[in-house]
C-alpha cells in the first residue's frame, strides 16, 4: 500500500510536470480546451466525494457550480467587485445554498435524496431565467473582469487550481474524516452504532462538495468571461460531470479528474465526426460502465491491490 | 460477582404495521454479567436488542443507561454514551486495512478534533491484538477468514470502552474450537466489569457462557433464570419442540404413481466463507409432504433459496427430471416450484387482493377467479380482509396471505419456509387445519420447512434434520419422535 502511494505520488507528480509545460507546445485552441477541462475536473472531483465516499448520488452538481458561478457573475457585473471577492463570496454562497438544500433533502432515504437534488438545478435554472434584469436571463451574462487574456496564462491558473483541489480534495478523502465518510456511505447502520452522527457528516461532505464546486464555477465564469444556463447550470452539464467522474473511478477522487479531462478532450478531437462525436464519446462512456464499473482509475487500483 | 444495574428495560413495546414484535419487555442487566437473550425465530429479541442500541424506536417504555433513559435518542447517541453492538452481518471498509477498520471505531465524532490520529491508531493496534488480530492487522478484510472477520466486529465494538456490549448470535458460523476462544474473549469483556448481552436463538449455544438466560416468545418474557432452570421450563420447551409430538399415519403414497419430483443431490453453498449448506441431499417425491427440521442457522432458509434459484451453489438441484442450475429464478417459479419464504415479502402497499391476484397473474380471468374463490374458502379472514393494505396486518393474516397469494400460482411443488414463525398457537392451529385440507383435497407436492417440530411431524410423511448445514437424521415422523425428540433442543 505505501509503494503504491508513492508510486501514485510520482506518477502524480510527472503528470503534473508534463501539464505545466504544456504552453510551450500546444495551440491557444487546444490550450482552451484544457483550460475548460481542468474546472470540469474539479466539479468531477467534489461530485466524487459526495458519490464515491458519502454513498450520496447528487443529481445536480451543476445546483452548487451554478450558484458559485452567478453569484460571481452578478457581483462582477452589477457592483464591479474585485475577481478575488468574487469568488470568495461565491464559494460562500454555493455552501449555504448546499445546506440549505442538504439538511432537508438528507433526511429522505433513496432514491428521494437525489430527485431533490435534481429538482433544485431546475429551480436555478428557472429563477436564472425568470430574474434576467439581474441574471442576464437565457442569454447570459458578461463579465467585464476576465482572469486574463492570454491562453497560457489562463490555462496555468486553472491547472493550479486543479492540483490544489485534487491535494486537498484527495487528502481529505484519505483522512480520518474520509474514513468515516466511507463508513457512513458504506453501512450507516453500522457507522452510527460506532457512535458516528451520519447526518452530520454527510452535511459537511455536501458543503466540502459546494465549496469546491462554488469555487471552480466563480473561476470557470471568469476564464470564459460569460456566465449562461447552458455552460453551469443546464442539467445536461450535469450529467457530463456524472459520466466522468465514474467514468474516471467512484472512491478515487483523481480518476474522476481523469475521467473529465478525458471527456472533453475526446469531445474536442472527435469533433470531426459531426453529430456523431457525442453519440461516439456516450457509447464509449456507456461501455466503460457497463464492464469496468468502478471505473478506469478504481480498476487499474483494485487489480494493483488485488496482486 | 455482578455490580451495579446498568441497563434496565421497563416495559418495552414495539410494532411494525399490524405485526406486534415486542410486548411489555422489562429485564435488566447488571455490570460484570453475561446475559442470554434467546428465544426462536421471530420472536423479538433481535428487535429488543435494535431497539436497545437506537437503531428503530419503541412505541412505549423505557430503557435506561446508569438511570438516563436512552429510549429514542439517536443510535449514535447512544452509542457515545456507553452501549455497542457485534453485528452479525458485518460490512467493513474493504479498501482498509483491519487496522484502520478498528481505528475508525476510536474517532471522535466531531469534525474539528480529527487530528488525534497518531493515538488513535497505537490504540486500535492494542485493542486489535487483544482480540487475536496481531498478526494480521495490515490485512485487507476480504482476505481474512470468517472468524477473524468477527474478531475485527468485536474490536470495533470493545473499542470504545463500552459499559453495555450487544452481540448478535455470537457463535454463528464459528467452528468450536473458535467458540471455545470467543466465549473466552467474551468472559474477559465481563471480568472487565461490562454488562454482556448475546442475543441467540438456541439456549445451548449460550448456556456455557451465560450468568443468566431470558427466553422470549411472541415478544414477551417467558422465561428467566439459569441455563439449566431455562431448559428445563416446560413454556420453553413447549415453545421450542411444541410440547407432545403426535404423529398421523399416513395413507402411503402409491408406488406406482411415485415418482421423485425433486432430487437434491451434493448442495453446497457459501456465504464468503462461512460454509452454510454442506453437501445436502434428498429427495421428494410426488404428492409427498416432506419437512426440514432444524434450528434457526441450520441452513433451511438457504437450502431453500438454492432451490428457487436465488443464491449460487455447487451440486445439483432437479424437478421433475429438469436441472435447475441454468434457470432463473423467474423459470423456476414458472415451472411449477412455488416458494413461500419465511419473511413473507408481501407487497405491503397493495391490497390483501391486489397480492392475491397478483400470484395469479398468469391466469386466466376465470381461472383467476376460481383459484381466488378457493384461496377465500381456504382462508375466510383474508376474504373479509381484501380491502386492506397487507402491511397493516398482523402476523398471522400475513403469513395466510403469503400461503394463499402462493397457492394462487398453482404450485406443483411448494416450498413452505417457516410458516410459524412468530405466531400464536391458535394461527398455527388454523394453518395446521388449512395444510391439511391441502393435502387432502389437492394434488400438491410440500417442502417445509420448520423449527417447530409439533407443527411439522403431523403433517410429514418424511423428515430430513438439518443441523450446521448437513442432514444430521432422516427418517419418518413416528422414528422421529422415538429417536429424536429428547437432544434436539
Amino acid at each position: 500500500m505505501i509503494i503504491l502511494r508513492s508510486r501514485l505520488f510520482w506518477i502524480a507528480a510527472a503528470v503534473v510536470l508534463i501539464a505545466a509545460l504544456l504552453p510551450f507546445w500546444l495551440s491557444a485552441y487546444l490550450l482552451g480546451i484544457l483550460t475548460a477541462a481542468y474546472y470540469f475536473g474539479v466539479f468531477a472531483m467534489a461530485w466524487d466525494l459526495l458519490f464515491g465516499f458519502a454513498g450520496e448520488v447528487n443529481f445536480g452538481p451543476t445546483f452548487l457550480i451554478g450558484l458559485g458561478a452567478y453569484t460571481a457573475a452578478i457581483l462582477n457585473s452589477n457592483y464591479g467587485l474585485p475577481i478575488p471577492i468574487c469568488v470568495i463570496a461565491a464559494a460562500f454562497a454555493a455552501v449555504a445554498g448546499g445546506i440549505l438544500l442538504a439538511v432537508p433533502a438528507l433526511r429522505l432515504r433513496g432514491p428521494y435524496f437525489g430527485l431533490v437534488t435534481l429538482v433544485a438545478v431546475l429551480l436555478l435554472q428557472n429563477f436564472v431565467v425568470i430574474f434576467a434584469s439581474v441574471t442576464g436571463g437565457e442569454i447570459g451574462m458578461t463579465v467585464p473582469d476576465v482572469l486574463s487574456i492570454d491562453a497560457s496564462v489562463n490555462y496555468w491558473y486553472a491547472l493550479a487550481f486543479l492540483v490544489l483541489c485534487a491535494v486537498l480534495l484527495f487528502g481529505l478523502s484519505r483522512s480520518a474524516v474520509g474514513l468515516i465518510l466511507q463508513a457512513s456511505g458504506q453501512d450507516a447502520v453500522g457507522a452510527s452504532a460506532l457512535g458516528f452522527n451520519v447526518t452530520k457528516h454527510k452535511i459537511a461532505a455536501f458543503c466540502v462538495s459546494a465549496l469546491f464546486s462554488g469555487t471552480a464555477g466563480a473561476m470557470l465564469i471568469f476564464y470564459m468571461g460569460t456566465a449562461s444556463v447552458d455552460t453551469v447550470v443546464d442539467v445536461a452539464i450535469a450529467v457530463q460531470i456524472i459520466i466522468a467522474a465514474v467514468l474516471g473511478g467512484r472512491r478515487t477522487i483523481l480518476g474522476a479528474a481523469l475521467g473529465a479531462v478525458f471527456l472533453i478532450v475526446a469531445n474536442e478531437f472527435l469533433r470531426p465526426l459531426g453529430q456523431l462525436n457525442t453519440f461516439v464519446v456516450s457509447a464509449v462512456a456507456l461501455a466503460v460502465i457497463l464492464f469496468f464499473p468502478e471505473g478506469l482509475l478504481g480498476y487499474a487500483l483494485h487489480r494493483s491491490e488485488r496482486e | 460477582m455482578t455490580g451495579a444495574v446498568r441497563l434496565q428495560v421497563s416495559e418495552l413495546g414495539k410494532r411494525f404495521g399490524g405485526v406486534i414484535a415486542v410486548k411489555n419487555m422489562s429485564f435488566d442487566l447488571r455490570a460484570g454479567e453475561i446475559v442470554g437473550l434467546i428465544g426462536p425465530n421471530g420472536s423479538g429479541k433481535s428487535t429488543v436488542m435494535s431497539l436497545i442500541m437506537g437503531l428503530s424506536r419503541a412505541n412505549s417504555g423505557a430503557i435506561k443507561l446508569d438511570g438516563i433513559d436512552i429510549a429514542g435518542w439517536p443510535a449514535h447517541r447512544i452509542a457515545r454514551a456507553g452501549v455497542s453492538i457485534v453485528f452479525q452481518h458485518s460490512r467493513p471498509l474493504q479498501r482498509q486495512t483491519v487496522l484502520e477498520n478498528v481505528k475508525l471505531a476510536l474517532l471522535p465524532d466531531s469534525l474539528l478534533r480529527l487530528a488525534t490520529e497518531a493515538a488513535a491508531a497505537e490504540r486500535a493496534r492494542t485493542i486489535a491484538e487483544r482480540v487475536g488480530l496481531g498478526g494480521v492487522l495490515d490485512r485487507h478484510p476480504w482476505t481474512l477468514p470468517f472468524a477473524d472477520l468477527r474478531r475485527m466486529e468485536l474490536a470495533k465494538a470493545v473499542a470504545r470502552d463500552p459499559k453495555v456490549v450487544l452481540i448478535d448470535e455470537p457463535f454463528a458460523g464459528l467452528t468450536a474450537a473458535e467458540i471455545k476462544v470467543f466465549s473466552d474473549l467474551i468472559r474477559t469483556l465481563r471480568d472487565e466489569g461490562r454488562a454482556v448481552l448475546l442475543v441467540d436463538h438456541s439456549v445451548k449455544s449460550v448456556a456455557a457462557i451465560a450468568d443468566r438466560v431470558i427466553a422470549m416468545y411472541l415478544g414477551e418474557r417467558i422465561a428467566e433464570g439459569s441455563a439449566d432452570e431455562v431448559m428445563q421450563n416446560e413454556t420453553v420447551r413447549r415453545v421450542y419442540i411444541g410440547g407432545r409430538i403426535e404423529t398421523v399415519e399416513r395413507k402411503e403414497v402409491a408406488a406406482d404413481r411415485a415418482s421423485t419430483l425433486l432430487d437434491i443431490d451434493g448442495v453446497e453453498v457459501f456465504y464468503g466463507k462461512a460454509n452454510a449448506l454442506d453437501r445436502v441431499s434428498l429427495r421428494v417425491q410426488q404428492d409427498e409432504f416432506v419437512s426440514i427440521v432444524g434450528l434457526n442457522g441450520a441452513g433451511k432458509t438457504t437450502l431453500f433459496n438454492a432451490i428457487s434459484g436465488l443464491v449460487p451453489y455447487r451440486g445439483a438441484i432437479r424437478f421433475a427430471g429438469q436441472e435447475l442450475k441454468n434457470l432463473t429464478a423467474a423459470a423456476i417459479a414458472r415451472s411449477g416450484v412455488v416458494h413461500c419464504p419465511e419473511t413473507r415479502e408481501l407487497f405491503g402497499h397493495m391490497s390483501v387482493r391486489e397480492n392475491l391476484e397478483l400470484g395469479g397473474g398468469h391466469l386466466s380471468n376465470s381461472e383467476r377467479q376460481r383459484q381466488l374463490a378457493w384461496v377465500f374458502d381456504l382462508f375466510p379472514i383474508l376474504e373479509q380482509r381484501q380491502a386492506q393494505a397487507a402491511r397493516t396486518l398482523s402476523g398471522g393474516e400475513q403469513q395466510m396471505l403469503a400461503l394463499g397469494r402462493a397457492l394462487m400460482m398453482q404450485p406443483k411443488l411448494l416450498i413452505l419456509d417457516e410458516p410459524t414463525l412468530g405466531l400464536a398457537p391458535v394461527i398455527l392451529g388454523l394453518l395446521s387445519k388449512a395444510i391439511e385440507r391441502l393435502r387432502h383435497e389437492h394434488s400438491l407436492t410440500l417442502l417445509l420447512a420448520e423449527q417447530n417440530v409439533t407443527f411439522a411431524l403431523p403433517h410429514s410423511d418424511r423428515v430430513y434434520v438439518l443441523d450446521h448445514g448437513r442432514i444430521a437424521w432422516h427418517g419418518d415422523p413416528v422414528k422421529f419422535a422415538e429417536e429424536m425428540s429428547t437432544g434436539y433442543l
